[in-house]
């Protein structure tokens, strides 16, 4: 079926089959492959994007239920949280393999969004659901943190 | 007009081809430069307009000899890392070989920086003696009274950038021993403000894996493989696959290793492999479950072992033992393990318009899956390229001396008409269950000790699924039967031990086996110090003061591993624990390197144990990028805990149970609140990181719970009583 996708503020006509998951399509048709393959069944977050602000698994999010939302992927990320986040990632090298990261990221803009002071519990609740097999997580956890800061600043 | 432009841009561009500088070694080891780089190994390329490329022998899959190699090239020939960049090798073992392991190009046993540092420092010394001999030419000065800084050459009044010299230095031999920097005069290595050289196309979506490149006119190949090792396929019906969108067609591979899916997408490939019935021949298929290999285990280190690992007298031990005040004595249990790296393997094929074969992959070992093509497409290696990309992780997993994965694509290649590139994928549920794993391993330890709580006697018997038998390793890594990679850490381990005897039985296999991070280590650390902290209990002895007491008066090796114990012990203010949390400790020497970690755990095996801290001490020898030897560390103790807890893989009557990762929980953000990691300075030449930081962590974390609860010998914690908060 013909599809209407806004993705990262533009309107793409896509063309599959219902039920097939927003991250192929994002992947395989548009070509955009910030957003990673994991798991498949939502257990990784590697392929967290954003529908309306919100982090989704794109691997469980059926392609006609994107249709209409704003779609945000990694290399549509332009707002204060997302630039304070992908700042403090560099600035403590959080990234191993990084692999997972774009799906890391995803949810720590999803967080700071919503919560702009979390605390470290919040943050590992929040994060639960992202699996780095590196285990970069205590870089991550920090670089919440002093996201937060430099959104306070 | 418009001729002259382009008459002018042509001869500019030609004088730029001309004026590229390599420097690297000849296969003969000796140093070599020269403007093209057929003739030597180039590690590193100044190009014409002065921009200089570190030549990476080493895959990139987080452990970080992007930046290593690249920091050593621009240490030597003073240039900063934000002015450098840095490029994979193309496979050529004849080239790249990695010096630890013979003719073979490859990363793994944390060698990356250990056999590559004095080769880097060397080429970028090189390039710097050779910039500065034509510089020193053009402006009458002696070589003495130059010196390069941040890409400039300065003295004798004049500064000059390097790009003005390239031409010149391309033109020249390289020096047979130039000299190197004094680490005195260091200004990146050793540095902790050097950052990575790939955070920021890995936080913004940019960074390719192998798993992102889609070439034109692209197939997706999945494969559906026996459930059971060792089915065959015998056919295969896809009536309802050619109701999916996008789906080709499928076809038995030559092997009758599975059956190859050929699909217009990935998600098409998964949905069209779903709707193929395959008809396997299961008659000489793997039909035990992992209990039964359990049993085998057990009983093997009950019984006489196989071999005799350290050619002591099993005997005499025992005598040594039974006549002791007290005896200690454990069995312990591992079981199989998945790698699971976060990018689930791939690869991606397509025939060269000269008759050759690309493979673009995360190479762990290129010159494996290199000899392998070569074999299946009948060509020379030379006409075989690889092209090395990002990986998303391996811990082992992208190494196996099959070339397994790369010979599924180039198998499924090979029955097409080679017209379009076929890209591999493997899902998650591929991954899970396609065996690679680390080995089911038994252990049976028994201490005597002495009136005063001195060890007398040590029985050590292994029983482990050997991992190099029958692989091209054998060779190098097995010897007098016994696989190195099944014992390590034990016969070979620092503490003088009186009386110890090692033996060693292998039982056969029910899944292929692989190294996983740290190898035999990821066992034999656990024993060996749960063993010591059982051993000190009973002695009524410190754990430290029991483990220091048995590192006294020994060589440096044991002087070294000392320094990590005590220093890890300060630096997590061992014996202080604060109210209502246990500490545990254990110390390790592997790849070189001695680490010692003291894990701080709250709550209770009942209720739920959470661990709060991991204070961990490394000396590898000089710490290159320091902040790099940190975050291994870091990593390292993640990928040990995290297993430890709650990770198996089990097998129901030869199928594997597990699927994906809720039911192979992977470590996630909360199971450790805090990781500090303290690094001995040092002049000693550098060794690994990628694996040191494992083997400690999980005999640590097991100490911990000891202190109040059970001492879990049954891998993974979970199946022992232990729960988690």
């Amino acid at each position: 079926m013909a599809l209407s996708l806004k993705l990262n503020g533009q309107t793409h006509e896509v063309e599959a089959e219902p039920g097939t998951p927003l991250l192929w399509v994002i992947r395989d048709e548009l070509k955009l492959t910030g957003t990673k393959f994991g798991c498949g069944v939502a257990a990784c977050g590697a392929c967290t994007v954003h529908l309306d602000g919100e982090p989704v698994r794109s691997c469980q999010t059926y392609i006609e239920d994107a249709e209409g939302a704003e779609i945000t992927t990694i290399e549509g990320l332009n707002s204060k949280a997302a630039q304070a986040v992908q700042a403090a990632w560099v600035e403590l090298d959080v990234v191993q393999c990084g692999y997972c990261q774009s799906g890391q990221i995803m949810s720590a803009v999803g967080l700071l969004s919503e919560n702009p002071k979390p605390t470290v519990e919040e943050i590992d609740d929040y994060m639960n659901g992202n699996a780095c097999r590196c285990a970069t997580y205590q870089r991550i956890r920090s670089a919440i943190l002093r996201a937060s800061d430099m959104m306070e600043a | 007009m418009t001729l002259n432009t382009s008459r002018r841009g042509f001869l500019k561009s030609a004088a730029a081809a001309a004026a590229v500088l390599y420097v690297g070694a000849r296969p003969d080891g000796a140093l070599a430069a020269g403007s093209a780089p057929a003739q030597l190994n180039p590690f590193v390329r100044i190009d014409a307009d002065g921009t200089v490329t570190a030549i990476v022998k080493h895959f990139e899959k987080g452990q970080g000899p992007a930046t290593g190699l690249t920091t050593l090239i621009a240490e030597e020939l003073g240039v900063s890392m934000e002015d450098i960049q840095y490029e994979f090798a193309p496979s050529d073992p004849s080239r790249y070989a990695n010096l630890a392991f013979g003719q073979f190009q490859g990363t793994g046993g944390s060698t990356a920086m250990a056999n590559s540092f004095m080769q880097y420092r060397q080429a970028g010394a090189a390039a710097r003696e050779m910039l500065i001999k034509a510089a020193a030419e053009a402006w009458g000065a002696d070589v003495s009274t130059l010196s390069i800084e941040d890409g400039i050459i300065k003295g004798a009044g004049q500064q000059a950038p390097i790009a003005d010299f390239v031409g010149a230095a391309a033109q020249m031999e390289a020096p047979a021993e130039p000299r190197l920097k004094d680490p005195s005069e260091f200004r990146l290595i050793g540095n902790a403000k050097v950052k990575r050289k790939d955070s920021l196309p890995k936080t913004n979506g940019t960074a390719k894996y192998a798993m992102d490149l889609h070439l034109p006119n692209q197939m997706v190949a999945v494969i559906a493989r026996s459930p059971r090792m060792g089915g065959l396929a015998a056919g295969f019906d896809d009536t309802d696959a050619k109701e999916v969108k996008g789906y080709i067609r499928a076809a038995v591979l030559p092997n009758k290793a599975g059956v190859a899916v050929y699909a217009e997408n990935t998600w098409a490939a998964f949905q069209a492999r779903e709707a193929v019935t395959v008809d396997w021949d299961l008659s000489n298929a793997e039909n035990r479950s992992s209990d039964q290999i359990r049993e085998q285990l057990l009983n093997a280190v009950n019984s006489d072992p196989e071999y005799n690992v350290n050619g002591a007298d099993p005997a005499a031990t025992a005598a040594l033992i039974d006549g002791a005040e007290k005896v200690v004595e454990q069995t312990f249990y591992f079981p199989l393990l998945a790698h699971a790296p976060m990018e689930p393997l791939t690869c991606t094929i397509e025939a060269n318009e000269d008759g050759g074969i690309t493979l673009h992959d995360g190479a762990q070992i290129p010159t494996g899956p290199h000899m392998a093509l070569a074999e299946i497409f009948q060509l020379p290696m030379e006409k075989i390229r690889i092209n090395t990309m990002l990986a998303g992780g391996s811990f082992g997993r992208r190494a196996t001396p099959t070339a397994d994965y790369q010979v599924e694509a180039a198998l499924a290649f090979v029955l097409t008409d080679r017209s379009r590139p076929v890209k591999l994928v493997w899902s998650r549920e591929d991954d899970i269950t396609g065996g690679y794993y680390r080995p089911a391993v038994a252990h049976k330890v028994r201490v005597g000790l002495d009136a005063g709580g001195n060890i007398t006697g040590w029985d050590h018997r292994i029983a482990a699924q050997s991992i190099i038998k029958g692989t091209f390793f054998e060779p190098m890594l097995v010897h007098n039967g016994v696989d190195h990679t099944s014992v390590e850490g034990v016969p070979d381990g620092l503490y003088q031990i009186q009386g110890q005897f090692v033996g060693l039985s292998d039982v056969a296999k029910a899944t292929n086996v692989l190294w996983w991070r740290s190898v035999g280590h990821t066992h034999t650390a656990y024993v060996m110090e749960t063993m010591m902290d059982e051993a000190a209990r009973a002695a009524g002895r410190d754990p430290v003061e029991f483990r220091l007491a048995l590192l006294e008066g020994g060589g440096k090796d044991q002087e070294r591993l000392a320094g990590v114990l005590k220093l890890a012990a300060d630096k997590g203010n061992w014996g202080s624990a604060p109210e209502g949390r246990s500490q545990g400790i254990a110390v390790h020497k592997s790849f070189g390197s001695y680490v010692a970690e003291v894990v701080e755990i709250s709550g209770n095996a009942d209720d739920g144990v959470q661990v709060e801290k991991v204070t961990c001490a490394v000396d590898c020898g000089l710490a290159v990028n320091p902040d790099v030897v940190k975050a291994q560390m870091e990593g390292g103790i993640g990928y040990g805990i995290g297993h430890v807890m709650r990770n198996e893989i089990t097998l129901t009557d030869g199928v594997v149970d597990q699927f994906n990762f809720p039911d192979y929980e992977p470590l996630r953000i909360g199971d450790i609140n805090a990781i500090e990691v303290h690094i001995v300075p040092s002049a000693e030449a550098p060794s690994g990181v990628g694996e040191p930081g494992t083997p400690p962590s999980a005999p640590a974390l097991a100490n911990a719970i000891a202190v109040s609860g059970p001492r879990v010998t049954e891998l993974p914690m979970i199946n022992s009583g232990i729960s988690f908060a």
